[in-house]
């Protein structure tokens, strides 16, 4: 018999069918569900002009120079406790090498209300810190120079107040607002699809989200104003699809939004920044970053015309999967991160924070905290991965995986479109359902051993030592509650009164709401007393609840 | 418990108290509790004390099941059983889930939460720990 030349994929392929396989019955498809395939080759390569970093559609990454230019930035989410003792704890991480400020604030803060409401009662300080007006502001940022540092700040419904409240803490320390920079989450609709901190209804919620982009456009350029967010949706139980798809559907439904008040795109595009999650399925997470960017710079070019490249960029901040981490065994949680780090990296982000092995305890303590901004300096000095841009790019899988989620994605926003846009999809509850499904379909794959999690349905120990977590001082609340009273015992009278009645009007009508806010936090209106002004004139929100 | 009467299915009040809007805990029990044939009424967000047990008395609920991830659950747990107390209500038992370091658990448990959950239970165990709780269904 001759023997004819085989072709080495088919040859393969034989081999693999009749080789052995794993009975453990442990799924094979990504985290998300997307089905992968045992090998990839040149077939699986899509058929398309060579992609390069800095130039569109930015699949490679968005800075021609990559991490040779510049490293990312290592911003560390930290905040709890009062504003004296988060200042300490940013001063420490500063001096150990942190490059820029994270704000965690506590959930009254978040949530618009003043630490002397009674709901407020067992919440101060103990998921970050507690802001009750200007003079906390003054206290957090107390020998911290806004003019050198970037400052990130994790709020949404009230994130007009807090940006206002950083604003004034800038004006006193001597430092132009042209000067100052940084990043206000405030992105309302994913608090709509998953993280729930929503007070008003999605319209006038987005009102304020466009008066902040208009606003610092012209005022603050430095300021990017949004973060549109994919964490939150995706620790709520998404695919790493959805959280694309969601946030980025999103990122259009703020674009509309602006270009309806009359903004030119290429005037607020380029501030408009991304926050991603970097989940445990190392290369569907790549995927994903390298798909966002793709998809963004066509939408924001093709159907937006955008003519500046800037406004083409898809810029996003990272940070590990909290919901990854495991109470059992913690210390896995250092591997598990500093994985998920290298798929930030690798994925092309700007900036990144590592969560700290004890964050699904209590806030992380100090050891914790050092540990998991080192791991992040590791990576960036130790293992060389910073040396090569955008180092998978033109591997077979990892583009046939960005082509799969791109694809999924699409097939997302048509959804939306057809349900009339991301507003009436929330108040359909789609997005909810969608979330409620997949984060339902993981846990089952969890009780069926289907997926294992190290220390928790698999190779679990019987006795956990216990790890040191940090405690909230309970004499804190009654501390913070005597603040806030004295703050407002102290202040002039009249003229928070004026500042307020004079938001209250601007609220009813079509004015740019910022500059009656910031009035009111120079007169040292409390967060909760400006909320309450604008829940007089915009009513609040209460969801469906669906299970 | 006569013989014929069929056995009556356990209600369960689901509820997340207070300021945090992290609902995926909940909602992934409330659907398998609901699996697993218990009738399971979800309340939603930013429920009270007050309000969770208002709902649990109006609805005839036999248990409570609270579910927290911003720290304040040794604020919040003590006050639903509390509230329990005042309606004289103490028939109806609470559990509860969500972010609560090891201390805690006991410092609860003493305080009258009947058992916690953290993250990584499975939910298994949650069924588990009702049945061998309402073996017969609700009385």
């Amino acid at each position: 018999m001759k023997v004819r030349a085989r072709d080495p994929q088919e040859a393969w392929q034989e081999e693999f069918d009749s080789g052995p396989k794993r009975e453990d019955g442990i799924e094979t498809s990504t985290i998300s569900g997307i089905p992968i395939q045992p090998l990839y080759t040149a077939a699986d390569l899509p058929q398309r002009d060579e992609e390069m970093p800095g130039r569109y559609p930015y699949t490679r990454g968005i800075h021609p120079s990559g991490y040779r230019g510049r490293l990312w930035t290592m911003r560390q989410f930290s905040g709890f406790a009062t504003a004296e003792e988060t200042n300490k704890r940013y001063k420490y991480l500063l001096a150990n090498g942190q490059t820029g400020i994270s704000v965690a604030f506590d959930m009254p803060t978040l949530m618009g209300q003043d630490s002397d409401a009674p709901t407020s009662r067992g919440e101060i300080g103990h998921c970050g810190v507690a802001i009750d007006s200007l003079a906390d502001m003054e206290t957090l940022f107390e020998g911290i120079p806004l003019g050198e540092i970037t400052t990130s700040m994790t709020i949404n419904s009230p994130a007009a107040i807090l940006l206002c409240m950083y604003m004034a803490v800038a004006e006193e320390q001597g430092v132009p607002f042209s000067k100052i920079g940084g990043t206000l989450q405030n992105d309302i609709l994913k608090e709509f699809i998953a993280q729930k901190e929503f007070i008003f209804p999605p319209h006038p919620s987005m009102r304020l989200v466009v008066d902040s982009i208009e606003y610092c456009a012209q005022e603050v350029p430095r300021w990017n104003t949004i973060s549109i967010s994919g964490y939150h949706i995706r620790e709520a139980g998404s695919t790493a699809a959805q959280e694309l798809a969601f946030t980025l559907a999103d990122g259009m439904a703020y674009v509309d939004a602006c270009v309806e008040r009359g903004m030119r795109i290429d005037d607020f595009a380029s501030r408009l920044s991304f926050f991603f999650d970097a989940h445990i399925d190392f290369f569907e997470e790549i995927a994903k970053f390298r798909a966002a960017r793709r998809i963004w710079a066509r939408w924001m070019r093709e159907r937006y015309g955008a003519q500046d490249e800037r406004s083409w960029k898809l810029r996003f901040h990272a940070q590990t999967a909290g919901v990854s981490l495991t109470a059992q065994q913690p210390e896995l949680n250092i591997a598990r991160t500093a994985i998920e780090a290298l798929a930030a990296v690798l994925g092309g982000t700007q900036s990144l924070h590592t969560n700290a092995m004890d964050e699904v305890l209590a806030l992380p303590t100090d050891r914790a905290a050092r540990i998991a901004l080192r791991t992040q300096q590791l990576l960036a000095y130790e293992t060389g991965v910073a040396n090569t841009i955008d180092p998978l790019g033109g591997s077979y899988f990892v583009e046939a995986l960005t082509d799969e989620i791109e694809r999924q994605a699409e097939d997302y926003f048509r959804r939306i479109e057809q349900l009339g846009g991301v507003i009436p999809a929330i108040e359909a509850g789609f997005f909810q359902k969608e979330i409620a499904d997949s984060a339902f379909r993981y846990q089952q794959e969890l009780e069926d051993k289907r997926r294992l999690i190290v220390g928790v349905n698999e190779f679990t120990v019987d006795e956990e030592e216990p790890i040191e977590i940090l405690r909230i001082d309970p004499r804190l609340e009654s501390e913070q509650v005597a603040r806030v009273r004295s703050v407002r015992s102290k202040r002039d009278q009249a003229r928070c009164s004026n500042a307020l009645s004079r938001l209250r009007k601007a609220a009813a009508g079509k004015d740019n709401l910022m500059p009656y806010i910031l009035e009111a936090v120079r007169a040292y209106a409390t967060e909760g007393e400006i909320m309450n002004t604008l829940i007089d004139v915009f009513g609040t929100y209460t969801e469906r609840a669906v299970i | 418990m006569p013989a014929k009467t069929a056995v009556k299915p356990v209600r369960i009040v689901m509820a997340k108290v207070g300021l945090d809007g992290h609902d995926r805990g909940v909602k992934v029990v409330a659907r398998a509790l609901r699996d697993a044939g218990y009738e399971v009424i979800y309340t939603g967000l930013r429920q009270t004390p007050e309000m969770v047990v208002d709902t649990a008395v109006q609805e005839d609920a036999q248990v409570i099941g609270l579910s927290i991830h911003s720290g304040a659950h040794m604020t919040l747990f003590p006050a639903v059983v509390q509230e329990l107390k005042r309606r004289k209500a103490t028939d109806i038992v609470v559990f509860g889930g969500g972010i609560i370091p090891d201390d805690d658990i006991a410092a609860l448990k003493k305080q009258g939460v009947a058992e916690l959950f953290t993250p990584g239970s499975p939910l298994q165990d949650i069924v588990a720990w009702l049945r061998k709780r309402f073996p017969e269904g609700a009385r």
